[in-house]
């Protein structure tokens, strides 16, 4: 088959690419271009948006012996992931970019691309299994590498996106990556694994949000609605944070607070006590699916975070979704569990199996 | 798999008689500069360089410096030309269509305090006729204007600008680095007070050029040293210049009106090719230009993705111009003459001595489905 491997520049993407090369795929290699102004060099913990990484990309492909090219996807990045995490935090929400991307660039606007000029397949270096069915019908799976399991952050793909996408580093622990990367001569093999948001390139999140946003002060309030201190902008806060606060009031029972909730237009940051962060149902809307049968209920796991702990929950859907959004997921948990912010993810397992994903719009305390 | 390479302009093959040249070059011991016998015979080699290369540019042997390449030539050209007269005549002028070379050379040079003013060009690819006459005066230093556009091949009025700049006394200076071997090129008869060559653009080695500069030229230097070239410091390079010359050579021989007759008909079947595709314009179109580029604007296609799927088909072309990512940008060239997002949509052919009919063949035989199928992952 014809393979599209986009490859960030680090060691998961070259090694997926080789293992395509491996079983005979015709693989073409491209790095993405997301950002307008790429630094020069990597710096810290970002790992794909340098020259430098599109160049360890580019030495990858030639050490593969396979075609590179840089597609410049910075327009797209910047409306779809960049201006939607900027505009999701101004309504209070906690968006995950990475999953943004995925969705809007690497297996839409990449994967269309590709298929448009005669690709079957678009590989990444993402630790996940794909189970295709003889009828072509693909599940996405867990990977076996639990640490490194990213199925979270691609349960926005839904059954033709699974279809088109190859993912061959789920079998193998990334220790394991590494050492092959060694073996095949790749100089990526030792290179530092990427953390925190790519388009934040000093790690500042609140500070690339105050550049775009302002800091507009406001007031914190308790679950009474009494004011207890004053804040610097909601974009400081999502919902379970206990530091930064500085309130200079106590709580009466002397027992930390933690911010409860962030409502944009009246400019507040709601806190309480860790017992009111407990939420025993979740309300998901924009609801995708992996899984072409999805039952109206059905027993299963909640993921709301990229390495959180899934939790057994029964979940239901209405076919139906009104234009104004209302849920069209409902999560019941068997556990009240902490921190739920809406505008986070919540993805459906069946087992290890993806079944689909909702952005949290609603948490309903226990 | 058959690949067929159409991107002279970027770089041309090199000459076998070039690669001999050179290869007898190599052995030869010693600096030139030095006095010894050892010495005298790289210079000799070098010099026989000189005069060849200055017989085949119609100029004199004392007026060809050997550079790295056309970026230094151009670097000395226009910060040398003007650094000197800089207090009385600190203008620039250059055209819109100008190589990274001249153009961020002259950006620089606008930062230490050069008035610079860009030379607009026309939809044609030409640049605007009777604007120079108010914008370049006798406070301008140095006037440059390329002979041969590197993307779309329209040939420039380089000979009315050195006359005009003559008249007004600033040093004209022309990049001919597309035109040298591929139009007829007579320093002496341009009028030109400098001008830039390259040797790999017609099939030598990469790594020389040199910068004409007519004798009562008062451009100075931009680097220091041993003065060896005179305006250009450095150990000289003896076997790259002999296969200059040879390149340079070798093209005189076959001729430049015979080759230009032989690339201008492999031209004219891509141009007719095109005017047969929906949608499919020619760069320049009805001016002048050399026969070894022709530049396809392909409407509603990435140049991106038609420069891949050629490439995956066996043919090697060129976008824009590609900056250090990798990353094409869309064309300065076509942005200034007026193409819009169009410029994103261009995609350059150019042939040289190692061209055949049959590597446009190949290149026609795959056009039309790899256009549409662009079209398409555009949509």
């Amino acid at each position: 088959m014809r393979v599209l491997a986009a490859m960030s520049g680090g060691v998961d993407s070259a090694v997926a690419a080789a293992r395509m090369v491996d079983a005979g795929h015709d693989v073409t290699g491209v790095h993405l271009a997301l950002s307008k102004n790429p630094l020069s060099f990597r710096s810290g913990a970002r790992g794909c948006c340098s020259k430098e990484d599109a160049h360890d990309a580019r030495r990858a492909a030639d050490r593969l012996g396979i075609p590179f090219y840089i597609w410049d996807l910075s327009d797209r990045f910047i409306d779809d992931v960049v201006e939607d995490f900027v505009s999701e935090y101004a309504a209070g929400r906690t968006p995950n970019p990475c999953l943004r991307c995925n969705e809007k660039i690497k297996f839409a606007a990449v994967l269309e691309r590709g298929m448009a000029l005669g690709f079957d397949l678009v590989a990444t270096g993402h630790y996940a299994l794909l189970e295709r069915r003889e009828d072509g019908h693909t599940s996405l799976r867990r990977a076996v590498d639990e640490t490194k399991d990213q199925s979270y952050v691609l349960g926005v793909l839904d059954q033709h996106q699974l279809r088109h996408s190859a993912f061959p580093l789920g079998d193998t622990r990334k220790v394991d990556i590494r050492a092959e990367a060694a073996e095949r001569g790749l100089r990526v093999a030792t290179k530092p694994d990427s953390h925190d948001i790519c388009f934040i390139p000093d790690g500042d999140t609140a500070g690339f949000l105050e550049s775009r946003l302002g800091a507009r002060t406001g007031d914190i309030v308790d679950e009474s609605g009494e004011k207890v201190g004053e804040h610097e902008g909601t974009h400081r806060f999502t919902v379970g944070q206990r530091k930064g606060l500085r309130l200079g009031t106590p709580a009466p029972d002397g027992k930390p607070r933690y911010v409860l909730g962030i409502t944009p237009v009246t400019n507040t940051v709601t806190v309480g006590p860790r017992e009111s962060l407990r939420v025993a149902r979740i309300g998901g809307i924009r609801p995708t699916w992996a899984e072409t049968e999805v039952h109206d209920t059905w027993r299963g796991f909640a993921q709301v975070r990229a390495h959180g702990a899934p939790m057994a929950a029964t979940i239901s859907h209405r076919e139906s979704q009104r234009v104004d959004e209302e849920p069209a997921v409902w999560v019941e948990l068997d556990e009240p569990t902490t921190g739920i912010a809406p505008g986070q993810a919540v993805v459906l397992y069946d087992e290890d199996r993806v079944v689909g994903s909702a952005t949290i719009d609603e948490a309903v305390p226990a | 798999m058959r690949r067929t390479y159409l991107d002279h302009a970027a770089s041309a093959p090199l000459r076998p008689e070039a690669r001999d040249a050179m290869a007898s070059a190599f052995e030869v011991v010693g600096n030139p500069a030095s006095l010894h016998t050892s010495g005298r015979r790289a210079r000799s080699v070098l010099e026989d360089a000189r005069e060849d290369l200055a017989e085949v540019l119609d100029a004199e042997p004392a007026e060809v410096i050997f550079t790295s390449g056309g970026t230094e030539a151009d670097n000395i050209a226009l910060q040398g030309g003007w650094a000197g007269r800089r207090a009385v005549r600190p203008g620039i002028v250059v055209s819109s269509i100008e190589h990274a070379a001249v153009r961020e050379t002259a950006a620089a040079l606008s930062l230490r305090g050069a008035r610079l003013a860009l030379w607009p060009v026309g939809t044609d690819g030409v640049v605007v006729p009777g604007w120079l006459a108010d914008a370049c005066d006798d406070t301008t230093g140095v006037c440059s204007l390329m002979w041969v556009n590197n993307e779309t091949g329209v040939i420039q009025p380089v000979e009315e600008m050195a006359e005009h700049a003559r008249s007004v006394g600033a040093w004209s200076h022309s990049d001919a680095v597309q035109a040298f071997g591929h139009i007829p090129v007579s320093f002496r008869d341009s009028g030109l007070d400098m001008m830039t060559i390259s040797a790999h653009k017609l099939g030598g080695p990469v790594g020389i050029g040199a910068l004409v500069v007519r004798r009562e030229c008062g451009v100075g230097p931009v680097q220091f040293g041993g003065s060896q070239e005179r305006l250009r410091s450095g150990t000289q390079l003896v076997a790259l210049a002999a296969g200059f010359a040879a390149a340079a050579r070798q093209s005189a021989r076959v001729g430049v009106d015979a080759e230009a007759l032989r690339l201008g008909a492999l031209r004219e079947r891509v141009v007719a090719a095109a005017a047969a595709e929906e949608g499919v314009d020619v760069l320049g179109e009805g001016v002048e230009s050399s026969p070894a580029i022709v530049n396809l604007r392909i409407a509603g296609a990435r140049a991106d993705d038609v420069l891949m799927l050629l490439d995956a088909a066996g043919i090697d072309c060129s976008t824009g111009s590609a900056c250090e990512a990798g990353l094409s940008q869309p064309s300065h060239v076509a942005a200034a003459m007026g193409l819009g997002t169009g410029a994103s949509e261009t995609v350059r052919f150019s042939f040289g001595w190692s061209t055949t009919d049959a590597d446009v063949a190949h290149l026609l035989e795959v056009f039309a489905d790899v256009a549409a199928r662009a079209r398409l992952a555009s949509r």
